[in-house]
């Protein structure tokens, strides 16, 4: 099923008198239930397709539907409600709120969207989130108490309270160890197969587009690869190979690791 | 659902002001102290208005003068104080009837030659008065010598007291105590001086006075009966004086004299005896209408008028000191109200400047929770709470702070200070307000960020 449809999204940037085309014509669908890994060099406007997608910015030209709602003509309040429904955010630094406990950092979109929640379920549902993202001991921890993969757990919790269906990582590992961002990546995996969550992940790093199943990437504004990962431990049929896939990949981003 | 939404709003306000408890704190401070200076500023301002009033007061703005009414004859009328309508019963039931006045007494005026020794003098005025007098005139303390006392009233004691200016011409140097002077040839033991008074705002020399118990007066100095002081009674007297077949007198005899069968008819109403003026004094300036009413209804009761006749009495009070009273007090008011105003202004730009710097250094926060779905009135009402929250918890210490402030200056200054709950309603209001208005800037700068130049902020 269609989920993201993206039709000569175009998007220019004014500096001055000038008109910086960044986005020259992005045509793109996504369905339902793909792991997506977004790749480019730095400049290639990877990040800026990537607020386009996450409604945080409008494109200049084209059309942009998102789980069938145009998304193009949206108000700025309309998108936030949609970011609040329908899409989850994890960032390269966490961004957590500081000195307020996980349990609160991942309670604090319902904030903007469920009124209807008294706080008892408030609390219930966020130490829920935290109990799937393996944190159910650490409710009460503050960010400074938490180790990086942990803070970013709690980040991956809080994309998820409202129950998205679209999860967008910007270089979710970018600031973890190799050994954390491969539980990180291995819970976006999970995520991805079980919850069936629709995840797209900005990364210029190859070893962690290899986690994903389509790999799209873009230089200059234009999508100059869009190509199924077929190295991926987690296409439907090879669900088997799973566990050797992943110390396959392991073994591979030690390597590479290691100068 | 709105008011659980605002509800949310407000938590998640608060949440974020205990995150940083040293921030909030310091940007309270300015409000703590624009409300504490306020507090103080008024409690020890409505102090100083008081006292203001009492000093204010002490020159006579709460004084009532009962003079009896107008005699008239025929349609001549014979001016204020002609008809002998008012007794000492009078001033003693005003001063027991009246709630709103706080004292009361009988005058008798006199005006005579003082001769002490080879010198003499004539004075202002003699009063014959009872002690209340001194307490309504705040002459308690006299510069020398004791006051005359209401069993010097009731017996109609020759004594008397002097008032500087007079104790000058006549003794000079001397201390006047215990010495003896004539008025009309009686002899009066001076008791006291009294203290200096100056001039009253009609250049009357109020220290040129003698101050004695009425019945004296009235009956030894005066000398005059019911019948004498009434011109309407005997407009010619039958008293011989040669001299006005020197010089006739101008009043003409316009009306015949009575016959003693038409006095007979006609008996002038026997009284205890008559006084010229009763001073009373209100309790407080804004009672002086309360207490003319009251005073008025009783008059007329004891003087037994009928509802379609007209007071036979004259009550005026001191409208232009009055007027000058509430001109000081409203001037002062502005005055604190004015200080009160710049104090919490400054308070107000301190909060404004904190929750700007705020705003900024939680750019990223407000990224964040654009991202996950905050919109734009969203996080401007949840600054605004925040600015609000945070001066209402100023305000609240403020007060406290104000009211002790205020507390110590009474106690280590002797300044007097009077609690306003009125004021501290206006500096739980105004900081709120203030909140507001100031908050709102910060907050809209807030609303307006780009989440995606938020999220990028370092």
């Amino acid at each position: 099923m269609e989920l993201i449809k993206l039709y000569a999204i175009e998007k220019t940037y004014r500096m001055g008198d000038f008109f910086v085309p960044v986005l020259k014509g992005i045509n793109l669908t996504i369905n339902q239930g793909e792991l997506i890994a977004l790749t480019g060099s730095s400049g290639s406007g990877k990040s800026t397709l990537m607020n386009i997608l996450g409604c945080l910015d409008r494109p200049s030209a084209g059309e942009y539907w998102l789980d069938g709602e145009a998304i193009s003509r949206c108000s700025a309040n309309q998108r936030a409600t949609l970011r609040n429904r329908k899409l989850g955010f994890v960032f390269q630094s966490f961004n957590l709120l500081a000195r307020t406990s996980a349990l609160d950092n991942v309670a604090m979109p319902l904030a903007y969207s469920a009124e209807y929640l008294s706080d008892k379920e408030t609390r219930d549902r966020a130490a829920e989130m935290l109990g799937r993202v393996g944190l159910a001991d650490r409710l009460h921890h503050h960010p400074s108490q938490l180790s990086g993969g942990q803070q970013q757990r709690v980040a991956i919790a809080r994309a998820l309270i409202n129950r998205p269906p679209v999860l967008f990582a910007d270089e979710p590992t970018g600031n973890l160890d190799s050994h954390t961002s491969q539980e990180v990546l291995e819970m976006f995996e999970q995520l991805n197969h079980e919850d069936g969550i629709t995840i797209i992940m900005v990364t210029h790093d190859p070893k962690v587009a290899l986690h994903t199943r389509r790999i799209i990437e873009i230089n200059d504004g234009m999508i100059i690869n869009d190509s199924t990962n077929m190295r991926s431990n987690r296409n439907d049929d090879m669900t088997s190979r799973h566990n050797d896939q992943i110390d396959t990949i392991k073994t591979l981003s030690f390597n590479t690791a290691a100068p | 659902m709105k008011i659980a939404a605002s509800l949310r709003t407000a938590i998640t306000a608060l949440k974020a002001l205990r995150r940083n408890p040293m921030r909030a704190m310091l940007t309270t401070l300015g409000i703590v102290i624009g409300v504490a200076a306020v507090i103080a500023m008024m409690e020890i301002g409505a102090g100083s208005e008081s006292a203001l009033q009492k000093t204010i007061a002490s020159m006579g703005a709460n004084v009532l003068l009962i003079r009896p009414g107008t005699a008239s004859s025929g349609g001549v009328s014979f001016g204020a104080g002609t008809t002998t309508t008012l007794t000492p019963e009078d001033s003693q039931a005003l001063l027991r009837e009246c709630p709103s006045i706080a004292n009361a007494t009988p005058m008798v005026r006199a005006r005579a030659q003082v001769v002490y020794g080879n010198r003499n003098w004539v004075p202002n005025a003699i009063y014959g008065t009872t002690p209340n007098y001194l307490s309504i005139q705040n002459l308690e303390i006299l510069t020398e010598g004791e006051p005359f006392n209401q069993r010097d009233v009731l017996n109609g004691n020759r004594v008397c007291l002097l008032g500087p200016t007079l104790a000058r011409e006549l003794f000079e140097e001397v201390s006047p105590v215990g010495k003896e002077i004539r008025i009309k040839n009686i002899a009066f033991r001076v008791i006291g001086v009294l203290a200096p008074k100056g001039a009253n705002m009609m250049g009357f020399d109020q220290d040129d006075v003698i101050l004695a118990p009425w019945t004296t007066i009235k009956y030894r100095v005066s000398g005059t009966s019911l019948t004498t002081t009434n011109q309407s009674s005997n407009s010619t007297t039958d008293s011989v004086n040669t001299l006005s077949n020197l010089y006739p007198s101008s009043q003409a005899s316009l009306y015949p004299k009575k016959s003693s069968v038409q006095q007979a008819d006609n008996p002038m109403p026997v009284r205890f005896a008559n006084i010229d003026q009763i001073m009373a004094v209100a309790s407080n300036a804004s009672e002086i209408t309360t207490a003319i009413k009251q005073a008025t209804s009783v008059l007329r009761e004891r003087h037994r008028l009928r509802i379609d006749e007209p007071d036979d009495f004259n009550i005026r009070d001191m409208a232009e000191l009055t007027s000058t009273l509430s001109t000081t007090t409203r001037l002062m008011t502005n005055l604190l109200l004015a200080v009160a105003m710049i104090s919490l202004l400054v308070g107000g730009v301190g909060i404004m400047n904190i929750m700007l710097v705020s705003v900024t250094e939680r750019t990223r926060e407000i990224g964040l929770r654009m991202a996950v779905g905050a919109k734009g009135q969203d996080i401007l009402h949840q600054f605004l709470v925040e600015a609000v929250v945070l001066c209402l918890v100023g305000g609240a210490i403020g007060i406290v702070l104000g009211h002790g402030g205020g507390l110590l200056v009474r106690f280590f200054l002797q300044w007097p200070v009077k609690t306003s709950p009125s004021a501290i309603t206006a500096a739980v209001l105004v900081s709120a307000g203030v909140g507001i208005i100031f908050g709102f800037y910060p907050a809209w700068k807030a609303s307006r960020l780009d989440p995606i130049e938020a999220l990028r902020y370092e």
